[in-house]
């Protein structure tokens, strides 16, 4: 079906350009806003893999949520429109190592997921990713981690109200 | 499966090229004239005071956290409310549990005067 | 539907997200770079554990996100009131200005 590659492709490009843009970008704002289009393409990708419910929450946690509070981030530390005038100072050969790091991360992992013998796809697989299945699992087998979860949060609300006010 | 989606895609596509051609249609169609009124930052509006690059106020960030932490919970309660009537009363009393335990950090918050604005 | 795009690709993909996000963490020095490439490199592992479940019908993957989603949000709300804390006394959000621990 090439509708489907078409698409795969299109969405592949916006992640990794956007990604390029979050980390290469000179402007804090823009890499802010080169991570809203990876967050989609993301997004995207999740429908594309039949993950639709995954994929509303990535665009309400991480766009509406954690892009937000990101973009706060910048307006309450630096001027918005500043070049970040450090990000160049870091040596060539510094960044040629973190880059050959990367690189060797990226190609070690494809290459292992190359190599590997997958299983056999289950034929019932198009339908277990929706919400029915998560919520009968998540109410379950996984109530305990669900619990933590809500404990995790409730620190996090507090230790960031006490970090983040003043005195 | 995925064809259900397809007029979600189509829809995508039409709004992004009608917006881009539009903006470009203004850009070459237009008329430029530019006068007081017409290049200042609000039009027919208030005018501005002071700079947009100044920092804002922390208060801002305490609502952006107390957001964020009830759009979780809005997330893990989409799969429940979902699953409700299969699951039955544990996945329930779960649920309040979650509820509860968010909640007393929102009242903690009130009391210590998070959100009070001044 | 699936076999279009194989699960090689989805893997590929996100470990080259994984790569660029690793490559921020190591050369940027804003904290806030810093933690928008975390973002990155967290969105590449919940694209991983999406394709795999989807491919094989597992639904242990989309809830492993669901966690990761909460606890992504839970650190961006800590951390970034750290890096506010850190601007607040220190002027600054460039990792390699703040070695007051350093020894």
């Amino acid at each position: 079906m090439a509708l489907y590659d078409v698409i795969f492709y299109l969405f592949a490009t916006i992640v990794l350009v956007s990604a390029g843009g979050v980390v290469f970008s000179r402007k804090m704002m823009y890499s802010a806003f080169s991570l809203l289009f990876t967050f989609f393409g993301v997004s995207g990708l999740y429908v594309l893999l039949s993950a639709d419910f995954i994929a509303v929450t990535q665009i309400m946690v991480y766009v509406g949520g954690i892009l937000v509070l990101i973009i706060f981030g910048v307006m309450l530390t630096t001027k918005i429109t500043g070049v970040d005038i450090k990000s160049g100072t870091l040596g060539a050969f510094q960044m040629g190592i973190a880059g050959l790091a990367s690189l060797a991360i990226a190609v070690f992992m494809i290459i292992m997921s190359m190599n590997t013998q997958w299983m056999q796809k289950d034929p019932l697989a198009e339908t277990s990713t929706t919400v029915e299945a998560i919520g009968g699992l998540l109410f379950t087998e996984y109530l305990l981690a669900f619990g933590v979860a809500a404990i995790l949060l409730l620190v996090a609300f507090i230790g960031a109200a006490l970090i983040a006010r003043r005195k | 499966m995925i064809e259900t989606y397809l007029p979600l895609i189509i829809m995508l596509v039409f709004g992004f090229g009608i917006a881009v051609v539009f903006m470009l249609l203004s850009e070459w169609l237009g008329a430029r004239r530019f006068t007081p009124g017409k290049v200042s930052t609000y039009e027919s509006g208030m005018p501005p005071r002071g700079t947009a690059r100044e920092r804002f106020s922390v208060k801002f960030y305490m609502i952006a956290v107390s957001f964020i932490v009830f759009d979780v919970e809005v997330v893990f309660m989409y799969p429940w409310a979902v699953q409700l009537g299969t699951l039955g009363i544990s996945a329930f009393i779960a649920m309040m549990f979650f509820i509860a335990i968010l909640f007393a950090g929102y009242f903690w918050e009130l009391r210590k005067g998070g959100l009070d604005w001044d | 539907m699936l076999e279009s795009i194989p699960l090689e690709y989805y893997l590929g993909l996100s470990a080259i997200i994984f790569a660029i996000g690793a490559v921020g963490v190591m050369t940027r020095k804003n904290a806030i770079i810093i933690f928008m490439s975390i973002e990155l490199m967290l969105n590449a592992v919940n694209l991983t554990f999406i394709s795999i479940s989807s491919f094989f019908g597992n639904t242990g993957g989309p809830i492993f996100v669901l966690f990761v989603m909460a606890v992504a949000a839970a650190e961006a709300a800590v951390g970034l009131a750290i890096v506010l804390a850190l601007f607040r006394l220190k002027k600054t959000v460039y990792v390699d200005e703040v070695n007051t621990l350093k020894w």
